[in-house]
């Protein structure tokens, strides 16, 4: 399948090809190699949804999906991805057609300002899936068994994706309503 | 409709990705990018600067250093936050990492490269980096005496005389500081992170000479403020200065290490807090004396010494501040500015007291309530800091309280449990808000308040929506942007306040003007609307600002808070860990349940923050933040929280406008912090005095494994 070309920036020069698959569509990118994964999906393809909090891989509002991992894209350079299935929150639903994780922060109030919030969304969703495939974490108590799928694993798991207007007690009930667990 | 827990209108596309945050802003076209070069020294000058081999970068269009940065408006020494703020203009360098120097590039990539390129030889001159007992100068300033205190400290039944310290902090709101400036036809527009878009815009406009008329703000979307994105920083100067030169829309994002060098921080403080009581517990003496940092940059002084001066009874009272001027730059508002710090220290002296004298420390407070302001004399409105304390207490279970220190254990844990007292004064400025019926039956609502996270799109439309007997869902609103009608911004939890009242006042002046021609008897307001105002209505409504409202002179108007906190402290590792908390308010009519419940809960939060977290190190030997990011400053994650509850009573108080709402945005933090050190001690017997309460200052005195 052809790709889109990047509509936006000048080629600097020492750009390199790059190739991305970003919410099933495919881009074709001549991107300078120190470009972050982060800057090429704002500042190249205008997918703004994912927000830059740090630059350095220690506040989550960067969080994509890439083939179906979470990871913080500031701490990737694009050119890293060449062929990669990139998840962003613009790619998970839209105003008018909301995923039930987007629904459930908005009834739970699980954001104030709405900066952390694309973060939080894809890394609530990749902390579930991560449970499910039986993946421990700090908390989890036995393990042999696999982790509960409980407030306080989701708690830790969370814990890379900061939210300075602390909605974290919202947050979490969001997660909870959406993967079945009581409150 | 006011009151009820509606979601936020502004939800789905915050939560899609589709709200445009400053710098995400593009009907400008592509714009340049911008990178600052702080200054790698204290304190001293640059003697040498040489951009060559920046300039010979690729894609760079622009280097900007004190050599060749256009004229500018003089400083102002000890400048307010929104005086003009003029980049670039001296080689004078008067905290670490000021900007010396500014490159503009193609892209972000080149920008950054050819910043670290430039070579600037540095003269560094001594600083002072350190606040001490000694880094004061002895004058006192914000002094109010009443009696004497120190009589009543040679004559208490039990006195209190501890010296706390409390560190630097920074807001660090997610959102790093952004803008994008875009100098079209002789008109500046910026596209600026700011919770004060007016103010903000005049100090522009001031600093770079330019008629006010020539610039717009906009600050559409806000990823969350806390203090500071009040000021003006160089991201705003210096883009503006470069879109001007180049003719280029310029984008400057502040980097997070930037976030502490640029904006600036609420000052570290060390205070003395004197109490003395009778053998009853009534209080007969209150001191605060408090040596903060300022800056010879700007003149925001922490509040610290002044926030317990309506909490509590006692006829001896003496609070004041010491000014220790130093060279860790700027202070700024900080969310629960003085209340953090100062009720932090005043909440923990009152628990020391409450022990010394053997008296339940909730019953201590509720000892000393007063219906009356004790230094000024006059009523305190809506004054129910007892019924906060008891409806907490009885939720909360304070009775399971345990008696003494270090008594209870669950496991390797030691349990305590912790109250304190929250008061935060409300204020009302001046504030205009537009709304506009159309005959196509749209209300739309215009003004230019901010919505930092605070939940004003939503209340906004729900105001409007209730005084005119319309669905919220057929109000647009419409803020944040210079050219709407003037208010003050979002700061110091008035925002809401101001602005309800401004649309409220509005609506009714609407519904006057369609009387005088309608009647009331009509049933369908856009009817008539089209019957007699074919193109449309609109009316302006406004605030006062407190110096014009009798109420604000007859009273003295603040919000109250209690809250409860159980901890527990690893006996083995002394790493402490909330378990259970919960806030009760009265803050007037809450405006919307939902929204308000998160904005205290998140005031809780920064209140855990302080008493365990928050701390900016500085280094003695140049002045530098040596923790200034996310991985060392350390914020609250969501480990640290657990399911805690905000209640706020049912409330209206008059007195404060006729919608009788009050501000909650600081209201929760203060007390907060408090009552988690006093939980600490009662589950440890450790009191620590020196904030955050850190494992380092609990491990030595924890009781035998
Ligand atoms: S922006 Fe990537 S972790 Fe903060
Ligand atoms: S909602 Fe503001 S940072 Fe999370």
């Amino acid at each position: 399948m052809p790709g889109t070309e990047d509509a936006g920036l000048p080629e600097a020069p020492g750009a390199v090809p790059l190739s991305l698959c970003v919410n099933g569509k495919p881009w074709v990118l001549q991107i300078d190699p120190r470009t972050s994964l982060l800057d090429a999906l704002r500042e190249h393809l205008h997918l703004t949804g994912t927000k830059k909090g740090c630059d350095h891989g220690q506040c989550g509002a960067c969080t994509v999906l890439v083939n179906g991992r979470r990871i913080n894209s500031c701490l990737s350079l694009a050119v890293m991805h060449e062929g990669d299935e990139i998840s962003t929150i613009e790619g998970l639903g839209s105003p008018e057609a909301l995923h039930p994780m987007q629904q459930a922060f908005i009834d739970h109030d699980g954001f104030q300002c709405g900066y952390c919030t694309p973060g939080q969304i894809l890394s609530a969703l990749a902390v579930i899936e991560e449970i499910k495939a039986g993946i421990p974490s700090h908390v989890t108590a036995d393990l042999n068994a696999p982790p509960p799928l409980s407030a306080s694993e989701i708690r830790e798991r969370m814990s890379g994706n900061l939210c300075r207007c602390a909605a974290y007690p919202n947050i979490i009930a969001a997660i909870q309503d959406v993967s079945g667990i009581p409150s | 409709m006011i009151g009820e827990g509606l979601s936020r209108t502004d939800g789905p596309l915050k939560v899609s990705g589709r709200a445009r945050y400053s710098a995400e802003r593009r009907e400008m076209g592509e714009p340049l990018h911008g990178f600052i070069l702080g200054a790698a020294i204290g304190k001293g000058r640059v003697v040498s600067i040489d951009t060559s081999r920046a300039e010979a970068m690729p894609g760079v269009q622009l280097v900007l250093t004190h050599l060749n940065a256009p004229p500018q408006a003089e400083v102002i020494p000890k400048s307010d936050i929104l005086d003009v703020q003029p980049q670039l203009t001296t080689d004078v360098i008067a905290h670490y990492g000021a900007p010396v120097a500014f490159v503009v590039a193609d892209t972000f990539e080149q920008a950054r490269a050819a910043a670290a390129l430039i070579d600037i030889g540095y003269e560094v001159v001594a600083g002072e980096f350190v606040l001490d007992e000694n880094s004061a100068a002895p004058e006192w300033h914000d002094e109010s005496r009443l009696g004497d205190l120190d009589a009543a400290m040679a004559a208490g039944a039990a006195t209190i005389d501890a010296v706390y310290a409390t560190p630097y902090h920074f807001s660090q709101p997610m959102e790093l500081h952004a803008c994008i400036a875009d100098w079209r036809n002789g008109h500046l527009t910026l596209h600026i992170a700011a919770q004060m878009v007016a103010q903000l815009a005049d100090a522009v406009a001031d600093t770079i000479l330019i008629d006010r008329s020539c610039i717009t703000v906009d600050s559409s979307f806000v990823g969350g403020g806390f203090g500071a994105k009040i000021a003006l920083h160089a991201e705003a100067i210096l883009s503006a200065l470069a879109t001007r030169q180049l003719n280029r829309p310029v984008q400057l994002v502040l980097t997070r290490r930037q976030g502490f060098t640029i904006a600036g921080h609420r000052p570290a403080s060390i205070s003395r807090v004197r109490l003395a009581a009778t053998r009853e517990g009534q209080l007969t003496g209150i001191g605060h004396d408090a040596n903060i940092q300022v800056s010879p940059e700007g003149n925001w002084k922490e509040g610290v010494a002044t926030v317990a001066r309506a909490l509590y009874a006692a006829p001896n009272r003496l609070t004041r501040t010491r000014h220790s001027e130093l060279d860790t730059g700027v202070c700024e508002p900080v969310r629960g500015p003085g209340e953090v710090p100062g009720l932090m220290v005043f909440e923990s002296a009152l628990d020391e007291l409450a022990e010394k004298l053997g008296i339940d420390p909730l019953e201590l407070r509720i000892r000393n309530d007063t219906a009356i302001d004790p230094e000024k004399h006059r009523p305190l409105s809506g004054r129910r800091l007892v019924e906060c304390l008891r409806e907490g207490a009885a939720r909360f279970g304070w009775d399971q309280r345990p008696k003494t220190p270090a008594s209870r254990r669950d496991g390797r844990w030691l349990i305590g449990y912790g109250v304190g007292s929250s008061i935060r004064g409300h204020y009302q400025t001046t504030a205009e808000a537009r709304v506009r019926l159309d005959p196509d039956g749209q209300v739309i609502v215009q003004t230019d308040m901010t919505d930092i996270g605070t939940g004003t799109y939503t209340i906004a439309a729900q105001v409007a929506a209730a005084a005119l007997g319309v669905p919220v869902g057929q109000v647009r609103v419409e803020l944040a942007r210079s050219n709407l009608p003037r208010g003050n911004g979002a700061g110091g939890s008035w925002g809401s306040g101001n602005t309800s009242v401004a649309i409220d006042r509005a609506c009714q002046a609407l519904r006057e003007k369609l009387g005088r021609v309608a009647g009331t008897g009509y049933n369908d307001l856009f009817a008539e609307v089209r019957r007699h105002f074919p193109t449309g209505i609109e009316a302006v409504g406004s605030t006062r600002g407190m110096d014009d409202e009798p109420s604000y002179e007859n009273f003295s108007i603040f919000t109250y808070g209690a809250t409860f906190t159980e901890v527990g402290v690893d006996i083995m590792t002394g790493e402490t860990r909330i378990r259970r908390m919960l806030g009760v308010f009265s803050a007037g009519r809450i405006l919307n349940a939902k929204t308000a419940r998160s904005q205290l809960l998140g005031g809780m939060i920064w209140g855990i923050s302080a008493a365990l977290h928050e701390a900016a190190h500085v280094d003695p030997r140049n002045g530098a933040w040596v923790n200034g990011d996310f991985a060392e400053y350390l914020v609250p994650t969501h480990a640290d929280v657990p399911q805690i509850e905000a209640i706020a009573l049912d409330d209206f108080d008059g007195a404060a406008n006729h919608l009788g709402s009050k501000g909650i945005g600081e209201l929760g933090s203060g007390g907060t912090a408090g009552s988690v050190a006093n939980a600490v001690y009662n589950a440890t017997g450790v009191r620590v005095r020196d904030f955050p309460i850190t494992i380092s200052k609990l491990l030595p005195g924890l009781p035998k494994i």
